[in-house]
């Protein structure tokens, strides 16, 4: 129980993997804490960290993103597999972020995105695609829908 | 490919679509032999599930034949005949691990939609909207299906279409209330909602050894195909009062496990609150979903009973008896179904006689006529408790 502990990451290789018999201390929360930076974007991947990330190889997605964000690896709370989670070094604010935001150039997008593709692609083997065409009928009414739609990948809580 | 599309608010058209293409090497393609219409697309023709688009193929509960599979299903070959869980779940996250597969994180390829509408998203559902992931429904000539050796099952030989279609949708749905609300032996269980989703629930609770099983509605027909097919009690909540009657015949405790089947367009007998209801649901803000039924089951069951909620609700609802459920120590559980859970021993129990489900095919129709199976029953015609479409030109449905 407990060995991967944390494991910071800058771009494509894992850094430093660090072992400790307990994790009372939660890698992630001290540093969010401070208000100021980006906050953490987690997923638990169902497999354990030796697979998330062998050898400190990220998984494809996330690698892609390289220097814009920070990545950690760590032992699920509950032992639930592997905390995934990903911050990125800058993120938009204001008026740019929301603009960015609904132009599909948010980089907040493009982690949830390589979140959720990485936590596919280790579970299931591929990353699940949209039935396509999509919506083949394109009326006005339905325009915020379909730009909704085009964004839900990247886009929620997460 | 001819499918039934979702128009707008009550309309529904069969129109040309683009066949069906795999996606993903875990995907099959089925071509549709029967699709059922069922109380879920109720809620999407009335306009009340979020994020419809025009044009978009609608139904989930069906069975057909494989015509072509990806190069990594395993569990299935084309020709094979196979009824499809309405749910579309990977079978390996912690939630499907742990039998929540309509809780599955890779069964929606739309999660930020429900993430901002409910706080994180739950699985995908066949044909029934884009926040439940856009997939293409089943009223169409052919369907394709996305983890297939997760979602699929190979229909056992003695069991007939019309038996094993509902092992999509409704029988399991059914069943996972009596499980998941605990029925245990000797309960007293009432089922609110005489449709196919609360006939399947008030059969699986006879089946868990409940001592009565008492269901509720207004429409007699329904009812007595309920008394007749499956042997319960039923309720004419126009003719009786329920409240009344159920703690009559639970001994003056109350219910111990309540199933709520009938979802957020619940009928409310008083007609002026009837209208008021319909009227805060149409504002969209001070209610999304109507609950007459679910708050009645909350303030029948007894104490430190179970209230199950099958019926589907999306948004928020108004006068939600908070005070009963905490004073009497209830427990309330909801889901969409976890059907992947439950199917195999459905179709097994089907094969053995002991599972009954082909009496709500009422309506068998060719898919061309997809819009007036939903006038039917949509608005309980002609005794209608699921119309059932069959593509064009195969008129072969076959029946135990
Ligand atoms: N949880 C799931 O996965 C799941 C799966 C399938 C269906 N559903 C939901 O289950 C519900 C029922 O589906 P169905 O196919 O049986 O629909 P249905 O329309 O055939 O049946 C609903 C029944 O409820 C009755 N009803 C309405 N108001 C009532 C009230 N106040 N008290 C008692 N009965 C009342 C109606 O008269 C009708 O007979 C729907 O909300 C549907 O969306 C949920
Ligand atoms: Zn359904
Ligand atoms: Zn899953």
């Amino acid at each position: 129980m407990g060995t991967a502990v944390g494991a910071a990451v800058a771009g494509v290789v894992v850094n430093r993997i660090l072992t400790a018999r307990r994790r009372n201390l939660w890698p992630m929360s001290t540093v969010t804490q401070d208000g100021r930076r980006p906050r953490w974007h987690v997923v638990t991947v169902n497999r354990p960290p030796e697979e998330v990330a062998p050898g400190g190889r990220l998984p494809e997605p996330l690698a892609k993103l390289g220097d814009q964000v920070e990545v950690q690896v760590n032992r699920a709370v509950g032992d639930r597999g592997t905390a995934l989670a990903a911050r990125l070094r800058h993120e938009p604010t204001g008026v740019v972020g929301t603009a960015a935001r609904v132009a599909g150039t948010d980089p907040r997008q493009q982690v949830r995105l390589a979140l959720r593709e990485s936590k596919m692609l280790l579970e299931t083997g591929e990353i699940l695609q949209p039935d396509k065409p999509g919506t083949v009928k394109h009326t006005i009414t339905g325009k915020p829908l379909d730009l909704a739609i085009s964004r839900a990948r990247g886009e929620g809580r997460l | 490919m001819r499918a039934l599309c979702w128009e707008g608010v009550n309309e529904l058209a069969v129109e040309e679509v683009p066949d069906p293409q795999l996606q993903n090497k875990q995907d099959m393609i089925i071509k549709v032999k029967l699709s059922a219409t069922c109380g879920s697309d109720l809620h999407l023709v009335d306009g009340y599930i979020p994020a419809m688009r025009a044009g978009d193929v609608i139904g989930h509960e069906f069975l057909g034949e494989v015509v072509e599979t990806g190069p990594e299903v395993r569990k299935h070959r084309v020709g094979d005949r196979v009824v499809v869980c309405s749910v579309i779940a990977c079978g390996r996250c912690w939630f499907c691990e742990q039998g929540l597969f309509s809780c599955c994180d890779n069964g929606n390829t739309n999660p930020g939609i429900p993430e901002m509408m409910w706080g994180q998203s739950p699985a995908g559902i066949f044909g029934y909207s884009h926040a439940m992931g856009g997939f293409k429904g089943s009223h169409a000539e052919y369907v394709r299906v996305p983890y297939a050796d997760r979602g699929a099952f190979t229909v056992p030989d003695g069991v007939d279409d019309a038996t094993a279609l509902f092992a999509s949708d409704a029988a399991p749905t059914g069943y996972m209330g009596a499980d998941l609300g605990e029925v245990k032996a000797g309960d007293v269980v009432a089922v609110w909602g005489a449709g196919g989703v609360g006939q399947m629930a008030a059969q699986s609770a006879m089946l868990k050894g409940a001592a009565r099983v008492i269901v509720i509605d207004r429409f007699d027909y329904r009812l007595d195909m309920a008394a007749h097919h499956l042997g319960v009690e039923t309720l004419n909540y126009e003719e009786t009062d329920i409240d009344g009657e159920l703690r009559e015949r639970s001994d003056g405790r109350g219910p111990d496990v309540c199933i709520e089947a009938v979802g957020m367009e619940a009928h409310t007998p008083n007609p002026v609150a009837y209208r008021w209801e319909q009227l805060k649901q149409q504002t969209r803000v001070l209610e999304l979903d109507r609950p007459h039924a679910l708050r009645q089951a909350i303030m029948v069951c007894r104490k430190g009973g179970m209230v199950y909620v099958l019926g589907v609700f999306a948004g928020w609802i108004d006068k939600f008896p908070m005070g009963a459920l905490m004073n009497k120590g209830l427990t309330m559980r909801s889901a969409q179904q976890h059907g992947e859970r439950y199917i195999p021993m459905l179709l097994e129990r089907m094969s053995r006689g002991e599972f009954k489900t082909a009496h709500l095919m009422t309506h068998p129709m060719p898919l061309s006529e997809g819009a007036r199976g939903y006038d039917l029953f949509k608005h309980k015609k002609d005794g209608c408790v699921r119309a059932v479409f069959y593509p064009d030109g195969d008129g072969r449905v076959t029946r135990g």
